[in-house]
């Protein structure tokens, strides 16, 4: 399974992510399940929002922590959320 | 309610202790279903009482306050308690991941709707075998076109939809079947459940158990129908541990993990613990969930390894599986600080192969003893 680098991506309707207080950090929760996410996994999930594809989302994510080349590190996370069922594309 | 005014306001954690992150709610212990293998205990009919919906309420809120998340509302048929919705919806608003565990008995498009407004995040529907004819016998109940119509609207409506089948002698033959079903009902998960042997398994064992041939035809059946499904459907095996040299990890670790409360309020470490003797489990109206996980002698019982005995104390696998499950030690060897029995290392293991023998003979003789459905009757005979 590989990003389509021209479809927006979007956060699976049958799964959730959300801040946990008491563990300090997001998580994805689904059906008798949760994964704990890192910082970086958790900013890039939480672009995936149906509207932007992935060089939107590697250009926001570069920008907003002032840095470059982010693109191999992003779209190899976004290509395991993809076969996990975290996210889809049409 | 004595236990309200020795709550604690912080939710601070003992040393070494990890917080709950799963709770499972057993609502009630009414149910239609008759399963012969019910994870409740055979003495459930003594237990009347029920939890109000103002404790459940509460629970659900102290809990999620000490790190719970996933919530399991379970039974019994959680869906024969009047405030399921209410409590959904309380347990949306705390921000838990809700999932309805159901026989789908009951369960009708309208309510399907109401729990889905409530925040319910996902329905599990348990059927029993892949023919009506033996989902019928084994659930002791008329059900099977109902479950399946469930299945279909949990689906039009959105949730993950997630069938669990428990495996047994009776139904092993049709593991393909039962695949190609899961298939057609659109299953996003199929929990595969190989019959663990406690409470109501226990006591019909010798009619449950398959052969090792048989484990081993069905679990490569479900082996390559994984590979085949993988991306579309999730599938879940429970592994068979009478088949194991190794026992499993029971409960992630005691005390680490799951939180049980039982219908009356019993606060479980796990939802068999009820078996087992002096654990004096203190129950939730009597204390907070804070002071049960961190305080109580029931969750301190086997914490760590300072409770094993040998082969375990020296055991270099022993934070691995934690000594296995104590309900199986118990139940097997007549003492709960036993390693458990499915462990090569046991001196105690040729009852595994005794328990695996006495079942093989039951399935050979002519006149088999016939299965003790989980039933008020058949829980006051036995208790």
């Amino acid at each position: 399974m590989t990003i389509n680098p021209e479809h927006p991506i979007k956060f699976s309707r049958t799964h959730r992510l959300q801040w946990e207080e008491a563990q300090q950090k997001d998580v994805i929760l689904y059906p008798e399940g949760m994964v704990e996410l890192n910082q970086s996994s958790a900013e890039i999930l939480k672009l995936c929002d149906g509207t932007r594809n992935l060089a939107q989302i590697v250009s926001e994510l570069e920008q907003k922590f002032n840095t470059s080349g982010l693109t191999n590190d992003i779209t190899a996370f976004l290509e395991v959320a993809l076969k996990n069922g975290w996210i889809n594309q049409n | 309610m004595a236990g309200l005014t020795k709550t604690n306001p912080t939710t601070a954690l003992r040393a070494g202790i990890t917080p709950p992150r799963w709770l499972l709610a057993e609502l009630t212990y009414a149910c239609p279903l008759q399963c012969p293998y019910c994870a409740n205990p055979i003495d459930y009919a003594k237990y009347q009482s029920e939890l109000s919906t103002e404790d459940w309420k509460r629970v659900l809120t102290q809990a999620r306050k000490m790190g719970a998340v996933q919530l399991g509302f379970s039974g019994g048929e959680p869906l024969t308690r009047k405030d399921l919705v209410e409590l959904v919806k309380h347990a949306r608003d705390l921000g838990y991941y809700s999932n309805l565990i159901t026989s789908g008995y009951g369960l009708t498009e309208e309510k399907i709707i109401q729990l889905k407004e409530a925040g319910l995040d996902h329905i599990q529907v348990s059927i029993q075998a892949s023919t009506q004819e033996l989902n019928d016998h084994i659930a002791g109940t008329e059900s099977f076109e109902h479950k399946k119509e469930v299945a279909h609207l949990v689906k039009k409506h959105g949730y993950p939809m997630v069938l669990c089948v428990v495996i047994h002698r009776e139904n092993i033959h049709q593991m393909a079947q039962i695949l190609a079903m899961a298939e057609e009902l659109g299953a996003d998960y199929l929990e595969l459940a190989n019959t663990q042997y406690y409470g109501w398994a226990h006591a019909n064992r010798d009619l449950l158990l398959p052969t090792k041939e048989q484990f081993e035809q069905a679990e490569a059946i479900a082996q390559a129908f994984k590979e085949k499904v993988a991306g579309k459907m999730k599938i879940y095996y429970v592994v068979p541990d009478f088949y194991e040299d190794r026992p499993k990890a029971c409960m992630n670790g005691w005390g680490t993990t799951f939180l049980t409360i039982a219908p009356d309020g019993v606060a479980l470490p796990c939802h068999s613990a009820r078996e087992l003797p002096g654990l004096d489990c203190p129950n939730v109206n009597d204390y907070s969930i804070e002071e049960i996980w961190n305080e109580s002698k029931a969750f301190n019982f086997f914490r760590g390894i300072e409770w094993m005995k040998e082969p375990c104390r020296s055991c270099d696998e022993k934070e691995k599986d934690f000594g296995g499950c104590h309900c199986q030690a118990y139940l097997l060897t007549g003492d709960m600080y036993n390693a458990d029995p499915v462990c090569s290392k046991s001196a105690d293991h040729g009852v595994i192969q005794q328990a695996i023998d006495s079942a093989a003979r039951s399935a050979l003789t002519v006149t088999e003893k016939p299965l003790i459905f989980r039933n008020s009757k058949n829980s006051r005979l036995l208790s």
